[in-house]
């Protein structure tokens, strides 16, 4: 439901980027070498790593064990959802029914595609527009910087989730839309955190050096800020992904969503949840399962790889 | 300072234009218009209206009257689907349910996530520590429209102790659900941040000779650690109490508060124009409000960071 | 968010009542003898939004109307059957060819301010209802009532002064009507035409309805309005027939999610709530005095666009029949909605007074019969699995919309193979949509303005502004028009209903039902009464 208040508690000081572990990170990987060994020793952060890739695996390849589609109604079990729409094997409904006895199995695994597409694309989107923009404000300063930071700074003073309301009614649900409405605003965290790093970067003695030997500006941004940035970037992205997940939940709740037949976790669960009176908790549980384990798992690995990436000790 | 302030108030003006114009613009390209309905209105009957709220005029008018209106008598015209209503009225009747609901769940959101997080920081990696981080994602991976219906199962229809809706003015009861429903998630990621900076803190050098000299902890993390651990929450307040404020719609919806929220998302379907337009302002101005306090709290706070 | 259910003009029961009527006994609420009556006298009840207003000239909506039936009282009332009753109006009459109607009202109507209720109050809100200045969205329908100078006041031609209404004396209204219209009292029953106080509007403007300033000749009075929340009406000491009023206090509370009404209803805050789709036959078992169920005066449909710029596939009949006839509707009634819904295969709904429902062909058939002859149909048209119909459903945002649309596309899937695609839409945007006939196929919904077919059929006539498929037919509109001047149009309609089903520019689906949850203890709703016209005097609560 929220989106704006994200902030990484990382503070993953750019002062550590020194000239030193600079060089080592190009020359060799041993910087990243060591943050995956410190990443890998945190239990729950592998744990959770697991869980996402069996999540991605269930979204991707489920639609192989389905007995039905997801679409397909089960004329045998609509009307009598709550007596005969329960998990079974046996009917090869694993997870049961939703209240047109469709088959929820089918729809979970068709919901997650959904629902993962919206969370890495659109942490995609805010990734990749905030970094270059944030890059190129803190790179080049002065006034340049002053004027694409307030417009941030209006950006910010939106209120977010009503604009995308208004932009959802106005121009009619569909995928791109959310897309587009969700990355108009969650890049601009992003390109704040970026620009206040590249300011501390553009300091150091590598950057001069490449200045020196004539490398050309966006040469010297993507060449050698941006890949000393990927660190705080990765985690931001990690703890977008649930963010993203979650605006769609809530989008999908308020019925702007994606177009029956498809469907998302945040629409099954919408729908789930105003049956949970009814007999049917099952058509709660399973969306909601997967829904909980995904953001619980891009938590935890977010957690793990800041502390990874962080060469302090804690 | 004061001129850093004036500075920022000054760029909040265009900005709250920028905004006007940009929903202005949305909801007349909107499908649909406030006069819509299943039985068409015959044309006269749908053209008086239109001359009665001045919307037979070209768009730069209407726009330019609107602006005049608010910047001359603070009026934001009227409703097109309430007559007897105006904008301000009701705003000024949804306002402070949300204001009110949202300021106890920030206050309940902010107590308990960093006692939360505190509490964790600690007690590092033992039992509190997973039992708070646990709880704390939990809550906060929850949709509110998965927990407000189970809240009225369980304390209005089983346990019969409070009022499953309404508001009533904002007696106790009547508001504790709310409340709950919306501090949780917000509570949660405050204790997340409270418990990563505390953290963080409790590593640093001058904690360390605090600890070398042999203080108690206790001591240690109240007169030191705290104020530096709790800095990074602030710019998070911010935008979460703006948040709790706008995240009401879910509220709105299954505890009938009769907020802004629901107001709002009603008035976009209804095309209401005056009411959305109305409340994008009051919150386009409150986010500007809560980050310029957030950052002058910040620079009270601390003494390094001058404007 | 709102459905056809919601627009709703309620013009009352067109039964020809002859010209003249006599006082016949007033009703109120009838309580038996021998029942205890509650102690607290209240009935709380969820509407589904915020009513549009209660100024009786400027309310459109259902909810609203409601209210304004409790707070004011117009010339005639409706009773539990749906059947006119005197209301400020005792005696009414009208001259040999039903063009001026007089009514005598009574002396002893007063104002909640103690103010007595006059002709003149009348002819103020009529005048002030077809005013440009006050532009009412309901102003058509003073035209709708054939007033004099109506049309032309509207369109700003006239002064509303011309009015053909006016008081010869305080208890003496007299109306002179453009086009005789035998029905005319029956109109009187809709909130537009009760009376409103002129000196109280020009006290206080736009704001004269608020609580604090509301003055109102019906038997109660608006106590509290918070909006978006509730309001409450209190029985008024100044109504004429205070003594049989009965209910004390009436709530309405608004609760946007029916599932959260439900629950609510079930802790025992609310004394009526809308059942939630499907859940009839379950909370008939578990509350069996508590859920009913009763036939409305509505139609659920799906529209087919006929317009030059709509499918080339659905021109053709044959399509048409195959996709009517491939809709099992009794999967939808008895399946999904499960609330006493009755399938429809004609436009109509047997509910309506003096309609005998004709039997057309396709309704005779069993289902299996109807699936084979849609096969058949289809493949003659053209359309088969080498080359497969792609159609899309236009329905707006809502739960049963969803459900049944999402039912009929896989009907149509398996049985027809036509590729199906839902296009869901917020209302404004369908609206718009629909009414610009982008679309394929629209649901869509009508509910009877008044009780007799032609306010259903007149939708089939090609200049009608709710003929959302662009259906022309001369033939109709020829019976159609004709139906109007006959004395006993019934034959014109069953014609019309069999030309309708054997071209289908509407898919008929299903009639509805007023489906509720309704404490016990609430007695003598008016389930009768098709059009749902019910106010609170005329109800009681008897004791647990």
């Amino acid at each position: 439901m929220v989106l704006r208040p994200i902030r990484v508690e990382a503070q993953a000081d750019p002062t550590n980027v020194d000239d030193q572990s600079y060089l080592t990170a190009t020359k060799s990987r041993s910087l990243w070498a060591d943050a995956a060994r410190r990443f890998f020793r945190h239990i729950p952060s592998v744990v959770s790593l697991v869980l996402l890739v069996l999540v991605a695996l269930f979204a991707f390849t489920g639609n192989f064990f389905a007995v039905w589609t997801n679409s397909e109604v089960d004329w045998s079990v609509l009307g009598r959802v709550p007596e005969l729409g329960a998990p079974s094997l046996e009917s090869g409904h694993y997870f049961g029914t939703d209240d047109l006895g469709r088959d929820l199995f089918a729809r979970v695994v068709q919901g997650s595609q959904i629902s993962l597409m919206v969370g890495i694309v659109g942490a995609g989107i805010a990734v990749i527009v905030g970094t270059v923009y944030g890059a190129v404000a803190g790179y080049f300063g002065g006034r340049l910087d002053s004027v694409m930071m307030r417009l941030v700074d209006i950006l910010l003073s939106i209120p977010y989730m009503f604009v995308l309301i208004l932009l959802l009614v106005v121009f009619g649900r569909s995928i791109s839309m959310l897309f587009i409405g969700i990355g108009l605003i969650s890049w601009l965290d992003m390109s704040r955190i970026v620009r206040g790093q590249t300011l501390s970067l553009k300091q150091k003695e590598f950057i001069e050096a490449a200045r020196a030997s004539g490398a050309g500006h966006f040469t010297i941004i993507f060449r050698h800020i941006v890949p000393n940035l990927l660190g705080i970037v990765a985690v931001y992205a990690t703890l977008l992904v649930p963010q993203m997940i979650l605006t769609e939940s809530f989008i999908s709740f308020l019925g702007l969503g994606v177009q029956e037949p498809l469907t998302s976790w945040g629409a099954l669960i919408a729908q789930g949840a105003s049956n949970v009176m009814y007999g049917t908790l099952w058509q709660l549980l399973f969306p909601l399962g997967f829904f909980i384990v995904t953001l619980f798992s891009f938590y935890f690995v977010g957690d793990g790889l800041r502390d990874a990436l962080d060469p302090k000790d804690r | 300072m004061l001129k850093y302030i004036l500075k920022r108030l000054a760029v909040a003006i265009p900005t709250l234009l920028i905004l006007i114009i940009f929903s202005f613009i949305l909801m007349r390209v909107a499908p649909g218009g406030p006069f819509n309905s299943e039985r068409p209105l015959p044309a006269q009957v749908l053209a008086n209206i239109e001359a009665k709220y001045g919307l037979d005029q070209p768009w730069h008018i209407q726009l330019w009257e609107y602006v005049v209106g608010i910047v001359t008598r603070f009026d934001f015209g009227p409703s097109f689907a309430y007559t007897d209503r105006t904008v301000n009225d009701i705003i000024a009747q949804g306002f402070p349910v949300t204001l009110t609901y949202g300021t106890w769940s920030f206050v309940l959101a902010v107590t308990v996530g960093c006692l939360l997080g505190i509490a964790a920081a600690v007690r590092h990696n033992s039992w509190i520590d997973y039992f708070a981080v646990g709880t704390s994602i939990g809550a906060q991976v929850l949709p509110n429209f998965v927990m407000a219906p189970l809240l009225v199962i369980v304390f209005t229809l089983w346990l019969h102790w409070l009022p499953g809706g309404g508001w009533r003015g904002g007696q106790l009861p009547y508001v504790i659900m709310p409340v709950i429903a919306l501090g949780t998630s917000y509570m949660a990621s405050i204790a997340r941040i409270t418990r990563s900076s505390m953290l963080e803190v409790l590593s640093s050098n001058f904690i360390r000779t605090a600890r070398a000299k042999g203080l108690p902890s206790s001591q240690i993390i109240i007169r030191h650690a705290l104020k530096p651990a709790l800095m990074p929450l602030l710019s998070y307040l911010g935008p979460a109490f703006v948040g709790m404020v706008t995240g009401s719609v879910v509220i709105d919806v299954f505890f009938s508060t009769g907020g802004i929220g629901q107001l709002f998302t009603n008035s976009a379907f209804n095309r209401d124009y005056s009411v959305i337009m109305g409340i994008t302002i009051l919150l386009g101005a409150l986010t500007i409000t809560f980050n310029l306090v957030v950052d002058i709290l910040y620079a009270w706070v601390d003494p390094r960071i001058r404007y | 968010m709102k459905s056809a259910t919601q627009k709703f003009v309620a013009v009352a029961t067109a039964a020809l009542l002859g010209t003249t009527a006599l006082a016949v006994p007033t009703f109120a609420a009838n309580v038996p003898e021998g029942v205890t009556l509650a102690d607290e006298q209240t009935f709380t009840y969820r509407v589904l939004d915020e009513h549009s207003s209660v100024d009786p000239q400027i309310v459109e909506d259902v909810t609203g109307s409601e209210l304004v039936r409790d707070l004011f009282e117009g010339l005639l009332n409706q009773n539990a059957d749906g059947e006119l009753v005197p209301g400020v109006a005792t005696e009414w009459s009208a001259n040999e060819d039903n063009t001026q109607w007089t009514f005598k009202l009574r002396e002893d109507a007063k104002w909640s301010d103690g103010t007595a209720v006059t002709a003149g109050d009348f002819v103020y809100a009529w005048k002030r209802l077809v005013n440009p200045e006050l532009a009412s969205p309901y102003a058509w329908f003073g035209e709708l009532m054939s007033i004099e100078n109506a049309a032309e006041i509207i369109a700003g031609d006239m002064e509303p002064s011309e009015l053909g209404v006016e008081a010869p004396d305080e208890h003496t209204l007299v109306v002179n009507l453009s086009a005789p219209l035998p029905y005319f009292p029956a109109m009187t029953t809709h909130a537009s035409t009760f009376p409103s106080p002129q000196w109280v509007i020009e006290e206080h403007g736009d704001a004269w309805t608020r609580p604090e300033n509301i003055v109102t000749n019906g038997a109660y009075v608006l106590t509290e309005h918070v909006p978006q929340e509730r309001s409450v009406r209190v029985k008024s000491d100044t109504y004429w027939d205070a003594e049989n009023t009965v209910l004390e206090t009436v709530t309405a509370l608004v609760i946007n999610d029916e599932n959260q009404a439900l629950t609510r209803f079930l802790a025992g805050e609310l004394d009526r709530t809308e059942v939630p789709t499907g859940q009839y036959p379950r909370l008939k078992e578990e509350h069996p005095d508590a859920a009913i169920s009763f036939p409305r005066l509505c139609t659920y449909y799906y529209n087919v666009n006929l317009r030059e710029n709509g499918p080339e596939a659905l021109k053709d009949v044959k399509v048409r029949q195959a996709l009517a006839y491939a809709i099992d509707r009794n999967v939808i009634t008895d399946q999904i909605l499960q609330g006493g819904q009755t399938p429809a295969y004609t436009f109509t709904p047997g509910a309506t007074a003096n309609f005998e429902v004709p039997s057309v062909p396709f309704a005779e058939m069993t289902q299996a019969e109807r699936d084979e002859a849609a096969k058949s149909l289809m493949e003659e048209a053209g359309y088969g699995s080498d080359n497969p119909l792609e159609l899309s459903i236009l329905y707006n945002t809502s739960e049963a919309h969803r459900e049944v649309a999402t039912v009929i596309a896989q009907m149509w899937e398996q049985k027809l193979g036509v590729t199906t695609t839902l296009n869901n839409m917020e209302w404004n945007t369908f609206l718009e949509a629909r009414g610009n006939g982008d679309y394929e196929v629209a649901r869509a919904g009508w509910c009877g303005d008044y009780n007799e077919a032609s306010t259903f059929l007149d939708l089939m006539q090609t200049e009608s502004g709710y003929n959302d498929s662009a259906y022309s037919n001369e033939e109709v509109d020829s019976l159609l028009s004709e139906a109007k001047t006959l004395t006993d149009p019934s034959a014109n309609y069953t014609r019309v209903e069999e030309i309708v089903a054997e071209e289908m520019p509407v898919l008929p689906i299903y009639h509805y039902a007023g489906v509720y949850m309704l404490n016990p203890q609430i007695q003598e709703w008016p389930v009768n009464n098709v059009e749902q016209n019910w106010y609170s005097k005329d109800l009681y609560r008897v004791a647990e």
